[in-house]
């Protein structure tokens, strides 16, 4: 089963704060989407509300038809898989155990199964993180915990994947394999929803742009377009430039 | 220093471990006291030695055992619920609530009620009270999550514990004497049927939160983690402050409050097996029942006078919890 979500119309405050308003978007296919726009845009929050994690708002957020907030918790972690801007813990988990929460969804009982076990070693092995498998996760850097909090969302062997800035701490190799394995994933049936500031990394792996600008859409198209200098622009107020990189592909250069 | 994941082979070694270790003490600590007791005479049924045995320290045994491992089994629940290390069975205000009972029954010079001592209704009433006060303003208006649980137990029982020290000073010489006696906490040797009812509720209760142990490992991690990995938070938090509220208030009524078992048996855990609930649930009830019997026993084989158990707890775990910290100080868990 692939995950469709529709949003018709969303919205959401807190307080006097209106942090979405007349939101209507349509995942319908596997794909690889960036979701961009200015800090206190709203990109997380729509993450959430994807999630399910947030039921109080305007409008309906449907996940293959019926609303998100509806769905046994269970069976809609069976399909999407949400990864948090950045994981603390207070107590002591192996980077293993953090992955392996990733297969409560699946399990009646007490123990994991083979298939559990499995699931897990492929999720660590494309992010990388065998080698501190049994290495407390606080003691991990920024990077390598985001990395563990991503092969977590991966074991779940989820439908639809929604991440919250997956690359902020990550070093520019992983950056780079990070972007590149959820590309190849949704090129395989995944759909992937990324919030994300990288313009470039937007640009050069997403197949479509969702740009947010004070809690509306500003843009919704392939990453040319919707990256356009123009709603750089008009969205983040800095004066952009496509350049050509020697290799023939677009780079885009930003500053005042 | 690797840390081997919880598989069913490795649980299974470390409970047994600890049931060894808690079948042990169930055993042994019976037999130390001021009359020297043989186990074989005992187990023969012989005069005076079963009697002592059977009839005196061993209800007083079972009792210390079922109160610590009921204490650090909703002492490790409701540190995963609020994610806060520093989080005892007493956080959120069931023992104050069940103190200002008690306190209220003894102030009334109550004795009696409805078969059962007027001390223990008393004081499960006020414990019950106190939680239902907490979940009312804990969901007040919005969603319950763990901070406003935290918060309404936290103020709620600071509000209770004024209210112990107005009644307390209120009271006469010789009431207040009760009142301290009672907020110290005591293992007092109790009747079979006594002991009975509280198995009867104790050991279901810590055995069906062994079984929610996965969920207990995503709320601490966090709520939203919890949600997203299939599991609803609302549920969990409000049936878990539950379990272990309603397992602290029957503990609590019998022994009055009893300090550091909640706190330092699952930390001593955690650093020795890692946060997994899996193995943590359920070494925490056998180990914390253990390690209050056997505090227990020092308090009254100690000196010549009879020791609160609190005391015994913090003096003995206290040093003993240092010296692990401190011989794991290089390894990755802290």
């Amino acid at each position: 089963m692939s995950v469709r979500f529709d949003l018709r119309d969303v919205g959401i405050s807190f307080g006097a704060a209106r942090v979405l308003s007349g939101i209507s978007l349509r995942f319908d296919r596997p794909e690889m989407v960036a979701l961009t726009g200015p800090n206190g845009a709203g990109k997380s929050t729509l993450l959430g509300i994807l999630a399910g994690l947030r039921n109080a708002h305007e409008g309906a957020c449907l996940m293959n038809g019926k609303p998100c907030s509806q769905w046994r918790r269970a069976e809609f972690a069976r399909l999407v898989a949400f990864v948090p801007q950045s994981l603390k813990l207070e107590f002591p988990f192996t980077a293993e155990q953090v992955v392996l929460m990733g297969r409560t969804p699946f399990g009646g009982g007490l123990f994991e199964g083979p298939r559990d076990w499995e699931a897990v070693r492929n999720a660590m092995e494309m992010t990388d993180t065998q080698q501190f498998r049994d290495r407390d996760f606080r003691s991990l850097s920024g990077g390598e915990r985001q990395r563990v909090v991503l092969a977590s969302a991966l074991a779940q062997e989820p439908k639809a994947m929604l991440l919250d800035e997956p690359t902020t701490f990550l070093d520019l190799r992983h950056q780079v394999t990070i972007y590149g394995l959820l590309r190849d994933l949704a090129r395989n049936g995944l759909l992937v929803i990324a919030a994300t500031h990288d313009l470039n990394l937007a640009a050069s792996y997403s197949d479509r742009v969702v740009a947010l600008k004070s809690g509306q859409v500003a843009a919704d198209a392939p990453p040319c377009d919707a990256l356009s200098c123009e709603n750089i622009r008009e969205v983040f107020g800095v004066t952009a430039e496509w350049l050509q990189r020697s290799d023939g592909k677009a780079w885009i250069s930003y500053g005042n | 220093m690797g840390i081997e994941p919880v598989t069913p082979a490795r649980a299974v070694r470390i409970l047994t471990g600890a049931l060894v270790l808690a079948a042990a003490v169930a055993v042994l600590t019976p037999l130390i006291g001021s009359s020297h007791l043989n186990l074989g005479r005992a187990w023969r049924g012989e005069w005076p030695d079963a009697q002592v045995y059977f009839g005196v320290r061993w209800p007083r045994t079972m009792l210390a055992m079922l109160s610590g491992g009921a204490l650090a089994s909703a002492g490790v629940l409701f540190q995963a619920l609020l994610r806060d290390p520093l989080a005892t069975p007493y956080t959120l205000g069931v023992s104050s609530g069940a103190s200002l009972g008690a306190v209220i029954a003894i102030s009334f010079g109550l004795h009696n009620f409805a078969g059962m001592p007027a001390l223990w209704a008393a004081a499960l009433t006020g414990a019950a009270a106190v939680l239902a006060l907490v979940l009312l303003v804990a969901a007040e208006g919005r969603r319950m999550s763990s901070f406003t649980l935290l918060l309404a137990g936290v103020t709620i029982n600071s509000v209770i514990t004024s209210l112990i020290m107005l009644l307390h000073n209120l009271a006469s010489v010789g009431q207040s004497f009760a009142i301290v006696h009672w907020l110290m906490g005591n293992i007092d040797p109790v009747d079979w049927p006594t002991l009975g009812w509280l198995a009867v509720f104790i050991l279901p209760v810590s055995v069906s939160l062994c079984f929610f142990a996965r969920k207990w490992n995503l709320m601490s991690v966090g709520e939203e983690w919890a949600a997203t990995r299939g599991a609803s938070p609302q549920a969990l938090l409000l049936w878990g402050y539950l379990a272990g509220s309603a397992l602290t208030a029957a503990v609590t009524a019998v022994t009055g409050p009893i300090g550091f078992v909640g706190l330092v048996v699952p930390h001593a855990l955690r650093i020795r097996f890692g946060g997994d609930h899996r193995v943590l649930m359920p070494a925490s009830f056998l180990v914390g029942a253990a390690f209050l019997a056997t505090c227990d026993t020092l308090a009254r084989s100690l000196l010549a006078v009879e020791i609160p158990v609190s005391v015994v707890t913090a003096l003995v775990g206290g040093p003993i919890f240092i010296a692990l910290l401190r011989s794991r100080r290089k390894s990755l868990w802290l």
